[in-house]
């Protein structure tokens, strides 16, 4: 860990020097100086008044009929689960079309469902009633769509993250301030915001589910880290993205005890348990099951949609994948580039299990499931950006350049949306939140090589140049989708080299922490 | 004193107001009050009409729309101004027919923009007028200003341009407190000529600035000389902007559009004022009169049933005219006049000025809530000078928020008003726990350099107790009370009484505000006395 500890070693020095809040040009020391929860009350505040502000802007689908967007699919799913039993939710039925938005996403979802749609029922009848609400768009409808997007972000993510915050850093007594801004970095997630109260969804509970089982993997609670994952799968199967880090570290754990298979099997019956309270109501009979699993696997839908910016859509400009190679068959290359892609990942998790580590893994497992899983959505990089803003104290630059390209890559589908104020404002208020750390990182910023320098400022500049020809230029008649691919490959190629870079990083804390062994035992 | 950081500090400067325009730009959808649509109206009149026909009255013919220009004209070439950038957005916007009510997000985008961009005044002036002050306290100001969020729910959600307007009162006080009479006068005339109702001020400007001109250096005649100079340069802007319509013969209409005394005692929703009491005592006191068996006439136009009119709808007080209340903000206003005349003191003046706004506030004429602005703006600045002051200013800067609730009234702004309302406080809070608790802290370690032994530092630590930044029970009861009474607007009152009585939460608002706007005025009297 030498360059790190370095690190904290300046810090400690910085905050020695002059902690006074006289001292108070800069923010984080300002906001910390009387205490961490004042400061942490005082970011989290502004967070949810700019969830509420990004609220005011349009959704997914604003009145386009006849099939709308996410917002009318969410919407559906509360009609359809508040007026049918738990045992036709999945099933196609003259009551319920699933060719109308039908309920994709695992029971938890549905029963999420169910509780919001029950609110709206009391608040607004007409909002959920079965048929005649389809496209339903009032001013207090969509009022109460959105509260209870907010609501579940303040009860599921927030506390989520105030948990992971004290777990990260009870490690070591580094500043205030770092947390603080850590704790803006994590909220201020500019992604996951437009997301979910602009574009419409309900990622803050999967992700703030897997963010505590973060969290209690951090404090060593294994088993509700089981329960919380487990409850994240159930809610959204894309959670599966990090599933190879948490399967990893928890073996990789229990390998090190002195009862491995005992250790394995509690996780296991643990995870079965949780998962079987979930499908409780599908538990009657394999049909069941499966008719729900059918809907949750869309592998008809093919290999990929739109412009994701993966490796299956940056390559299909030169190999047709779609037409070379049959359905079945890409499954097993999707399932066999993925699993190799966090393949070294895994290993070393399974190897040396840290908490550091495991951080990484979550940010290389769910990056690699992105860039070479089947049928990935746009949306989906939402889930290696959580792990990246985990990572924020320890790979600010990392995290910065990942929410740039990420943002970029949803950038057409956020400008569909009509939400181009909010993806300005918010971009512009996260770099600004970001930026307060450069003063601490000075001596780091000015080590750094030119080139590197060079490099980035010329990407930075490409990313810009395409959100200006995306937003004014029309498309050549011939290509109408050039600027999409153009900007799909942009993403995809700096997506390849962050999550080199990762591994490496990752890679590179075993052997710190080996050196760092060796010359513990050298030292005795 | 920490040495100045000049670089450093602007750098942060920018970044808070960074942050704050993000947030204005995400505000840029909500809801927008008509005001909009009045300013869109002024763009459309500046940009097609001649210059000589702005203030005229709304015609079917030439000026359509009934919202005419009711502002001075310095105002109305700001206006024409943007109207050209307007058309240059979108040309519909300043075409007086086909822009009567035009919704498109252009007009909206574009006046929003404007409001924010006009808002760099108002940071010119907060970093200004806090040139000369330690860090922390520069620090603490810019907060109370960039994330006031009165001026965010008033410019940026309900619609005007009060940032703009302050910014232009701050650079005067920048100038007064620098001893830069001449320049501070002239600001307050260019202020007067965008806004008139900022004149509640001018008897404090008049009586300082008169003052000031006899106690500098030289003997009479350089004061004379001093008062010519002044006064040529604050007529020189009055002509500037008033110069063209006399030339035109137009003034009449300039003045039947700026004073419209036609408007009753009250806006709709009462402004917490000290209307209020007059008001509920009538009302008291007919009830009590009628069931003593008094024939008391009801009057035709009540106040509750949120009727504006020019008719005293009182039943057994006086009636209450212009004159009246004209008279009465004078009255109030004496005593700080009499400390200006005796003692001119630049550090003095902005509380005065605070003071006059306030005046007028609680005793003016057609007072609208928004004018709550127009002292607590100035009010951030003398804060950050004190304890006493910084939490006199804690506490006043919630209630008359707490005021604005209602020009919000949609349920879609209901979370954005109440996370601005506690986001500010706890901003409030650590800035000013900040700054005075450090103070307290330097004060301690000299205390302890000076004196050693068990009970010196014990009683230093009780004095330190005291002299932090923290409330007595009056105090939080009262901000407490503010949760009482918003609960009960919002979910009882309508649970209990369902759509029956529906003036009473806006009513109990305004009441409770009342009562801590007319104690905050006794308290700023107080303050202004007490300084000798």
């Amino acid at each position: 860990m030498g360059r790190k500890k370095e690190d904290t070693g300046a810090k400690d020095v910085d905050l020695g020097g002059g902690s006074g809040p006289g001292d108070g040009d800069d923010v984080w020391r300002w906001l910390t100086h009387g205490g961490i929860r004042p400061a942490l009350t005082c970011v989290a505040v502004f967070a949810i008044l700019v969830r509420a502000a990004v609220a005011l802007h349009s959704y997914s689908g604003a009145g386009t009929p006849p099939k709308y967007g996410d917002f009318e699919a969410q919407r559906h799913w509360m009609e359809i689960t508040v007026n049918l039993p738990p045992g036709e939710w999945y099933r196609n039925s003259s009551r319920n079309d699933l060719s109308y938005w039908g309920l994709d996403y695992p029971p938890l979802t549905a029963y999420q469902s169910y509780v919001h749609g029950l609110v709206l029922k009391f608040l607004d009848p007409s909002s959920v009633a079965l048929f005649s609400s389809r496209g339903y768009e009032t001013y207090l409808g969509k009022l109460l769509m959105r509260w209870t997007v907010l609501s579940s972000d303040v009860l599921v993510f927030f506390p989520a993250a105030f948990w992971f915050l004290s777990a990260y850093w009870v490690r070591g007594g580094r500043s205030r301030c770092e947390m603080a801004w850590h704790m803006a970095m994590v909220l201020f997630n500019p992604g996951l915001i437009l997301i979910d109260h602009g574009h419409f969804q309900y990622n803050c509970i999967s992700l703030g589910l897997t963010v505590g089982a973060v969290a209690s993997i951090l404090s060593q609670k294994d088993l509700i880290a089981c329960v919380l994952f487990s409850l994240a799968l159930n809610h959204k199967q894309m959670s599966a993205y990090f599933a190879p880090a948490f399967f990893c570290h928890l073996l990789g754990k229990s390998l090190q005890r002195n009862n491995p298979i005992l250790e394995v099997l509690k996780l296991g019956i643990v995870v079965i348990g949780t998962f079987s309270i979930v499908w409780w109501p599908y538990l009657y009979s394999s049909d069941a099951i499966l008719q729900v699993l059918s809907r949750l696997a869309p592998f008809e839908r093919g290999i990929y949609e739109d412009y994701v910016a993966n490796f299956w859509c940056a390559t299909s400009i030169l190999i047709k994948w779609k037409r070379l190679f049959t359905t079945p068959m890409l499954k097993v290359f999707s399932l066999t580039s993925t699993l190799s892609a966090c393949l070294p990942s895994m290993i070393m998790q399974i190897y040396s299990p840290s908490s550091q580590g495991f951080l990484y893994a979550l940010f290389n497992s769910s990056l690699s499931f992105y860039l070479f899983s089947f049928q990935v959505h746009e949306k989906s990089i939402l889930l290696p950006l959580l792990p990246a803003s985990l990572l924020a104290v320890d790979e600010p630059s990392l995290y910065k350049w990942f929410a740039y390209y990420a943002l970029l890559s949803m950038f057409p589908l956020l400008l569909r949306d009509g939400l181009v104020l909010a993806y300005a404002a918010l971009s512009g208020l996260f770099f600004l939140l970001h930026q307060t750390r450069w003063e601490r990182r000075g001596a780091r910023l000015a080590k750094s090589m030119t080139l590197y320098w060079i490099s980035t400022k010329f990407s930075l500049c490409c990313g810009i140049g395409l959100h200006l020809v995306y937003l004014t230029v029309p498309p050549p008649e011939k290509y109408p989708f050039l600027f999409e691919a153009l900007i799909m490959i942009f993403c995809f190629s700096h997506f390849v080299l962050l999550v080199a870079y990762a591994h490496k990083q990752q890679w590179a804390l075993l052997k710190s922490s080996k050196s760092l062994k060796d010359s513990e035992k050298k030292s005795l | 004193m920490a040495p100045p950081r000049t670089p450093d500090a602007a750098t942060t400067f920018l970044w808070q107001i960074g942050v704050a325009t993000a947030l204005k730009l995400l505000l840029i959808p909500s809801y927008h009050s008509t005001d909009l649509e009045v300013h869109r109206n002024w763009l459309a009149i500046t940009g097609s009409l001649p210059l000589s026909d702005w203030y005229s009255p709304s015609s079917p013919g030439s000026n359509p729309s009934p919202w005419t220009l009711d502002y001075p004209p310095f105002f109305a070439y700001f206006q024409l101004l943007l109207s050209s950038a307007a058309s240059a957005v979108d040309p519909i916007i300043t075409h007086l027919h086909l822009g009567i009510d035009y919704k498109s997000s252009s007009v909206i985008f574009f006046q929003r923009c404007s409001v924010i961009l006009a808002d760099s005044l108002l940071f010119a002036g907060a970093y200004l007028v806090s040139r000369r002050m330690s860090g922390p306290a520069r620090w603490t100001l810019w907060m109370l200003i960039v994330w006031s969020p009165m001026l965010i729910i008033v410019d940026h959600v309900h619609y005007q341009y009060n940032g703009f307007l302050l910014g232009w009162l701050l650079l005067s006080l920048w100038c007064l407190g620098e001893g830069r009479d001449l320049a501070g006068g002239i600001l307050f005339a260019v202020l007067l000529c965008f806004k008139h109702l900022f004149a509640v001020a001018a008897p404090v400007y008049f009586v300082y600035l008169l003052r000031r001109c006899f106690v500098g250096k030289g003997g009479f005649m350089r004061g004379l000389g001093r008062l010519t100079v002044l006064g040529a340069a604050v007529v020189a802007v009055f002509a500037s902007a008033f110069g063209p319509f006399v030339y035109y013969g137009k003034m009449n209409e300039v003045i039947s559009r700026m004073f419209p005394f036609g408007r009753g005692l009250c806006h709709a929703y009462w402004a917490p004022n000290f209307w209020v009491f007059y008001i509920l005592l009538d009302k008291f006191l007919s009830s009590v009169l009628r069931r003593l068996g008094f024939e008391i006439s009801l009057p035709a136009a009540s106040f509750t049933g949120g009727l504006v009119g020019d008719s005293s709808p009182f039943a057994v007080l006086p009636r209450i005219t212009p004159l009246t209340t004209f008279i009465m903000v004078l009255l109030a206003l004496s005593p700080c006049l009499i400390k200006a005349w005796s003692n001119p003191r630049p550090k003095l003046v902005a509380r005065w000025i605070a003071y006059a706004y306030t005046c007028g506030f609680l005793f003016g004429w057609h007072v609208h809530e928004k004018a709550a602005l127009h002292f607590v703006i100035p009010l951030a600045v003398v804060a950050v000078q004190s304890l006493e002051d910084a939490k006199h200013f804690f506490w006043l800067s919630i209630v008359s928020c707490y005021s604005l609730f209602p020009l919000l009234y949609q349920a879609q702004e209901y979370p954005i008003k109440v996370l601005l309302l506690l986001l500010s406080t706890i901003l409030m809070f650590l800035g000013f726990s900040a700054l005075f608790d450090t103070n307290k802290a330097s004060e301690a370690s000299k205390a302890s350099a000076l004196g050693k032994g068990g009970q010196s530092k014990k009683s230093k630590g009780d004095c330190a107790k005291k002299r932090g930044f923290a409330f007595g029970w009056t105090g939080r009861a009262y901000l407490l009370g503010i949760i009482i009474v918003e609960l009960w607007g919002q979910f009882f009152h309508p649970y209990i009484f369902s759509n029956e009585l529906p003036f009473v939460p806006l009513m109990m608002v305004s009441v409770y505000c009342a009562v801590g706007i007319a104690y905050s005025w006794l308290w700023q009297l107080r303050s202004i006395l007490a300084f000798s």
